[in-house]
Parts: C-alpha cells; sequence; structure tokens
C-alpha cells in the first residue's frame, strides 16, 4: 500500500484539485514547481539553515518521565512546542515563503485557526520583508487574542472573517477568496496539509523534518530509529503528516491520530472527523469531511480554535479508510484535563490541541516496554484565557 | 437539439440571469423563472445554494445562507421544478458547487436534470481535467451541457482545449475575480474580451462576472454573444422585492 501522493494528486481516492478555474493558474504553478523548487540544493540550504538558527531545530525528543511512570509505558514529547512562534506551523512557513520568493511573488496571504499559523507567517513575512494579511474567523479572533495583537506587531494585517460559523473553515474561505481577487502577485500559504494538490503533499514535505528528527533522535536514546506508536492531535493534519511521514510504509510502527470530539461525537458539537464525516469536497480537495445528506459543510466544535475544523487533510481519510491509522476522538474535557496534568507531571503547559494528544494514556493502555512518541505540536501560552476561565484559575 | 443551442444560434446578444433559488423565499423559484422569461430574459442560471461558495462575493454568499435558511436543498428544489416545462421555454441551467451534487449522486442529479428539462450545469469547483475525464460520459448521456469558466489569467491553450471539451458556451469571467466585486469595465478587459473573440472558438462566449447595467451589459455582448447577471439582480430582489423583476430587465435591455 502506498501512502504518499500519486502523481495525480491523490492519497487512495482522496486529494485532487477541486478548484475553479481562476485559481488554476496559481495552483498549476505550483504544482509544475514545488517538487523541483524543494530539490534544488540552495532551496534546503536555505531552508535547513533557517530551520536551525531561527526556528532552533533540531526540537528535543525528550523521555516524559513523570508521565511514563503514571501510564506505566515509555513516551517521549517531540517538543515542537520549542520551535521558535511556539508549534510546528513555522516549519511549513519557512518552507512556503522560500517557495513563494522563488516564485515571484510578493504579497502573502494566510488563513489561521488557533492563530498559530498567522503567527508563524506572519513572522516569516516580517523575516523576508513581504506583505502578510491573515484570514481569522470573528469566534477565534475572540478566543485567540494574544496571537491576534502578536499578528499586528509582526505588521501583518488580520481580516476578521465573518461569514458562515466565523471560524477556521471560513477564514480559509475568505483566503482563496481573495487569492482568486490577486491571482498574480500573491502566495496563499496553506497552514495544514489540507487544500487542493498540491498544497498538502507539499506542506507534508515542510513538516516531515518532524519525523526524519525522532528517526536519528530515538535511535540515540534507545538504539532503534522506529518507536511502537507515534501520537498526534488532527485539525487539518499537518503536525501529524510531519510525525508520521518518514514511518508510513514502517510496518512496525502503529499510528494513533487524535480528532476533537468537543462535547462528544453524539452531541452535535464535535470536530471528529473520521466518525462524523462522508467523502466530499472542501477548500479544494476530495476528503472525509462533515456535512448534511445534502453535502452542506457542518459547522464543528471544538474548545482548540486549532482542531475547529469540518474535515481532514486527504492523507488522513486515507490513513483512516485503509485501517493504517487508528483514530481516536477525545472530548474538550479530557483534552483539558490532560493538558494541565502535562503542566504538573513536566512542567510543560501544552496547546489546547495539543491537549487532545496527550489525553488518549486515559483511554488506551500500552505495555510497560512500548515506546510512544508524542507530538507536542505546540505551547499553551496562546491558550492561557481559555486555561483561565476553563479551571477558574 | 438542446434548448441552449437553439438559443445560442439566435441571431440576437443573449441576456442571462443568475438568481439563488429559495431566495428571498423558499418557494419564489418558479415564479422567478417565470417573470425573468416573461420580460424577455434568454437564459436563466438557477443557482443551487451551498454552504460555502468559494467563487462568490458577499452578495451571493448572503442570499445562498439565506436560501438554505429558508430550507433549500437539491431534493426541494428537484420537486419545485417537476412541472417547470409546462410554462417555461427558454433554457435553464443549475448553477452550484460541486459537493451536494456528489452527495446526490451524480448520475441521479444528471438523470433528474434531463427528467425536468434542465439544459445544462456550471460548477465552477468541477476542473474541466477532471470532468473530461470521469464525468462527461456521464452528462452527455442525459443530454446536459457543460459550461467551464475561463479567466484573464487562462492560458491560450487552456482555453483551446477547453473549448474543445465544450458543447454549449463557454463562461468568460470578466476580471479575476470573485462575483459581484467591480464596477464597470476598463480598457483591461477590453482588451481580454477582443483577444478571445479574435481566437474564433468554436463555442459562443457569454460573458458574466460584473455586469450590473445597461452600459456592462452592452460593453460585453459588443465582443460576446451574451453576457450574464448575477449580483446586481439578487440585489435588486434584496432591496425591491420581485414585484419589480420587469423594471430590472428593463433597465438592462433598455
Ligand atoms: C499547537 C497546534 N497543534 C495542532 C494544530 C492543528 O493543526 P494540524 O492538524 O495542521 O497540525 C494547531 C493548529 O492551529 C496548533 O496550533
Amino acid at each position: 500500500m502506498n501512502y504518499n501522493v500519486n502523481e495525480k494528486g491523490y492519497y487512495g481516492e482522496f486529494g485532487g484539485a477541486y478548484i475553479p478555474e481562476m485559481l488554476y493558474p496559481n495552483v498549476e504553478e505550483l504544482r509544475q514547481n514545488y517538487l523541483k523548487i524543494m530539490a534544488e540544493p540552495s532551496f534546503k540550504e536555505e531552508f535547513d539553515q533557517l530551520l536551525k538558527d531561527y526556528v532552533g531545530r533540531p526540537s528535543p525528543l525528550y523521555l516524559a518521565k513523570r508521565l511514563s511512570e503514571k501510564y506505566n509505558t515509555k513516551i517521549y514529547l517531540k517538543r515542537e512546542d520549542l520551535n521558535h512562534t511556539g508549534a510546528h506551523k513555522i516549519n511549513n512557513t519557512i518552507g512556503q515563503i522560500l517557495m513563494a520568493k522563488r516564485l515571484g511573488k510578493t504579497r502573502i496571504i494566510a488563513e489561521t485557526g488557533a492563530g498559530q499559523h498567522g503567527v508563524a507567517t506572519a513572522t516569516v513575512c516580517a523575516l523576508m520583508g513581504l506583505e502578510c494579511i491573515v484570514y481569522m474567523g470573528e469566534i477565534d479572533i475572540a478566543r485567540q487574542a494574544p496571537n491576534v495583537a502578536r499578528m499586528k506587531m509582526l505588521g501583518a494585517t488580520v481580516v476578521p472573517a465573518l461569514s458562515g460559523s466565523r471560524t477556521l473553515k471560513d477564514a480559509t474561505n475568505e483566503a482563496i477568496r481573495d487569492w482568486i481577487n490577486n491571482p498574480v502577485d500573491t502566495h496563499y500559504i496553506i497552514g495544514s496539509a489540507i487544500g487542493p494538490h498540491p498544497y498538502p503533499d507539499m506542506v507534508t514535505r515542510f513538516q516531515s523534518v518532524i519525523s526524519e528528527e525522532i528517526k536519528w533522535q530515538l535511535k540515540e536514546h534507545e538504539g532503534r530509529e522506529n518507536p511502537d506508536y507515534v501520537v498526534a492531535c488532527i485539525g487539518g493534519g499537518s503536525n501529524a503528516a510531519g510525525t508520521y511521514y518518514h514511518f508510513l510504509h514502517e510496518e512496525d510502527v502503529n499510528i494513533i491520530s487524535v480528532e476533537a470530539a468537543g462535547l462528544g461525537i453524539d452531541s452535535g458539537e464535535s470536530a471528529a472527523t473520521s466518525v462524523l464525516g462522508k467523502e466530499g469536497i472542501i477548500h479544494g480537495c476530495k476528503t472525509l469531511l462533515m456535512q448534511t445528506n445534502d453535502g452542506q459543510i457542518t459547522e464543528p466544535y471544538s474548545i482548540s480554535a486549532g482542531l475547529d475544523y469540518p474535515g481532514v487533510g486527504p492523507m488522513h481519510s486515507h490513513l483512516s479508510k485503509t485501517g493504517r491509522a487508528q483514530f481516536m476522538s477525545i472530548t474538550d474535557a479530557d483534552a483539558m484535563k490532560a493538558g494541565l496534568e502535562l503542566c504538573k507531571l513536566e512542567g510543560i503547559i501544552p496547546a489546547i490541541e495539543t491537549a487532545h494528544a496527550l489525553a488518549i494514556f486515559e483511554h488506551k493502555t500500552f505495555k510497560p516496554d512500548d515506546i510512544v512518541v508524542v507530538s507536542l505540536s505546540g505551547r499553551g501560552d496562546k491558550d492561557l484565557n481559555t486555561y483561565i476561565d476553563y479551571f477558574k484559575l | 437539439m438542446n434548448r441552449i443551442n437553439k438559443k445560442l444560434k439566435e441571431n440576437k446578444k443573449l441576456l442571462s440571469i443568475y438568481f439563488t433559488a429559495g431566495y428571498p423565499n423558499l418557494n419564489d423559484t418558479v415564479s422567478i423563472i417565470q417573470d425573468l422569461e416573461k420580460n424577455g430574459v434568454d437564459m436563466i442560471e438557477i443557482g443551487l445554494p451551498f454552504s460555502d461558495p468559494l467563487a462568490d462575493g458577499p452578495t451571493i454568499q448572503k442570499s445562498s445562507t439565506q436560501a438554505l435558511k429558508n430550507g433549500m436543498t437539491t431534493k426541494v428544489l428537484f420537486d419545485q421544478l417537476k412541472d417547470i416545462r409546462k410554462t417555461v421555454e427558454i433554457p435553464l441551467i443549475i448553477m452550484g458547487y460541486f459537493n451536494p451534487m456528489l452527495q446526490y449522486g451524480v448520475e441521479d442529479f444528471c438523470k433528474k436534470c434531463q427528467e425536468i428539462g434542465i439544459d445544462g450545469l456550471i460548477i465552477p469547483d468541477l476542473p474541466v481535467d477532471v470532468y473530461h475525464d470521469d464525468y462527461k460520459a456521464t452528462f452527455e448521456k442525459y443530454g446536459l451541457i457543460n459550461v467551464f469558466l475561463i479567466t484573464p489569467q487562462t492560458s491560450d491553450e487552456r482555453i483551446r482545449f477547453i473549448d474543445s471539451v465544450s458543447n454549449g458556451f463557454i463562461y468568460m469571467v470578466s476580471t479575476a475575480s470573485v462575483t459581484g466585486s467591480q464596477s464597470g469595465f476598463g480598457e483591461e478587459q477590453t482588451d481580454y474580451f477582443k483577444r478571445i473573440s479574435d481566437m474564433n472558438l468554436k463555442n459562443p462566449q457569454i460573458i458574466g462576472f460584473g455586469i450590473s447595467d445597461n452600459k456592462t451589459f452592452s460593453q460585453a455582448t459588443k465582443y460576446a454573444k451574451g453576457a450574464i447577471i448575477g449580483s446586481a439582480f439578487i440585489k435588486h430582489l434584496n432591496n425591491n422585492g420581485k414585484s419589480t423583476i420587469n423594471k430590472f430587465v428593463h433597465s438592462i435591455l433598455n
């Protein structure tokens, strides 16, 4: 079984580029050039250099002793939270800004949910001196205020998305409309492994540095490259795609993907796409998505803005459908509890997105000698208000 | 012969009007179609509303949201239209995004269109390549004309390909933009209109996006077979209600 994208842009039956003709020239230009550009020695050199000196990579692979003790298994945390700007998102934005420059683009647009991708995009735009416009749902602007301020300080214009559920899905719609309206000078930096081909593959490749590092780091720690499990939370699926990439075809590595159950799978307030979704088309790709019988996209819910998305990237739909990945869904309550637990046990305040991945240990028992690598996708600074409100701190 | 092809043979410039089915009220669909025909419109695009209309500006977005709130669905629309051919003769096209069609079942959707007497489809997010490989045979089996968009950025080579796959008309998007976002055409647009006109394509072209009044209609139809009005008509419905559709159409055609 092949879990990578094929030459037509599909993962099994998922993926493709279902885009209006207005977007065709831009997406086609990217499709024809992205692999070529990524293979250029000068691109690689600049990318690696920035990841090292600017982002602070490699990010540590940390053996979480007290957490491991509590759950009687061996848990490693891949510390993407220690990256510059506080999450894995910057791996992708560094890659895409270098891509945009080589394509001669001068204006950058992005969508954001939690604001992490918006901050990561604003950051690289400041670094390169490019104009930056970030679309963000009105609701997310309210619940992620510190990140909105960060983007503004970094010189970006934050435009509220006022349509639909006023969250990530709608911010993405607005960004796509902006790209339709500005077809010549603009590059759209999508923030997850979603969108029309080649975006899911391009974003995955930029994030694949995560699993590349896990391999040699685990070898140093344990004398072996492959863990028994890799675990990641899934919004659109970029930190997960990066964490899995070099293990996809390693049969001894189990994959666990963690979705947001919101108030519960059957509550009507959920974002657990693999359970609640059906095959359909969202934001230019065929994938699993939450929708009505009539094909209208439904509004998801999660306490975490970064997981509040009605679809998953096409790679993850394929991993779900083929059974390569086990999908689990975690409620708001369980995620919040796991987030606080990591603070107390390890002195690490995780993003609420990430806390979903940490919550699986309450629901699944691992063997004492299992090695479980969890993608610690981001830090919780941006979520302090939510933590404060939730725990009445 | 398909009604669209017959209409395209008429020796006149064509006015096509888009409206969102189920807007302003759920059951306005049939009466709006009848009114538009009675007042001299040549062709109608019936918008099947979608929750996430990527290629549309605020006006059509809002009408779609309202139509969905009113209870419009694919089944409801087909139900409303089941006797439409008893009273209406002009070509009818359904314009909608691909996901609702996919969920209905593409073949069932096409079959239903044929039963009702729908002549064609415009699906902005179904790219010509995917259509050509996966759906062309089905559309043709049910006698449906699929209409593709081109924009000022579309390469000549791709325009030729789209022309070869098309069997009705080509929908020329006037500017690189979502629907409803501009007023008036400048030199850049007229140059583009001329360029396409000079390509001598086998399919006639109809220009849409940014046509809002008699002036833009005349400018567009100087170079093309016809023009499509969408957002401006929705705005008219919103501001003046359905009772003055005649005034709107006459203000365009003079
Ligand atoms: C810290 C963190 N983790 C995870 C996600 C989810 O995105 P993805 O599934 O693309 O990794 C986000 C999105 O904003 C995030 O900020």
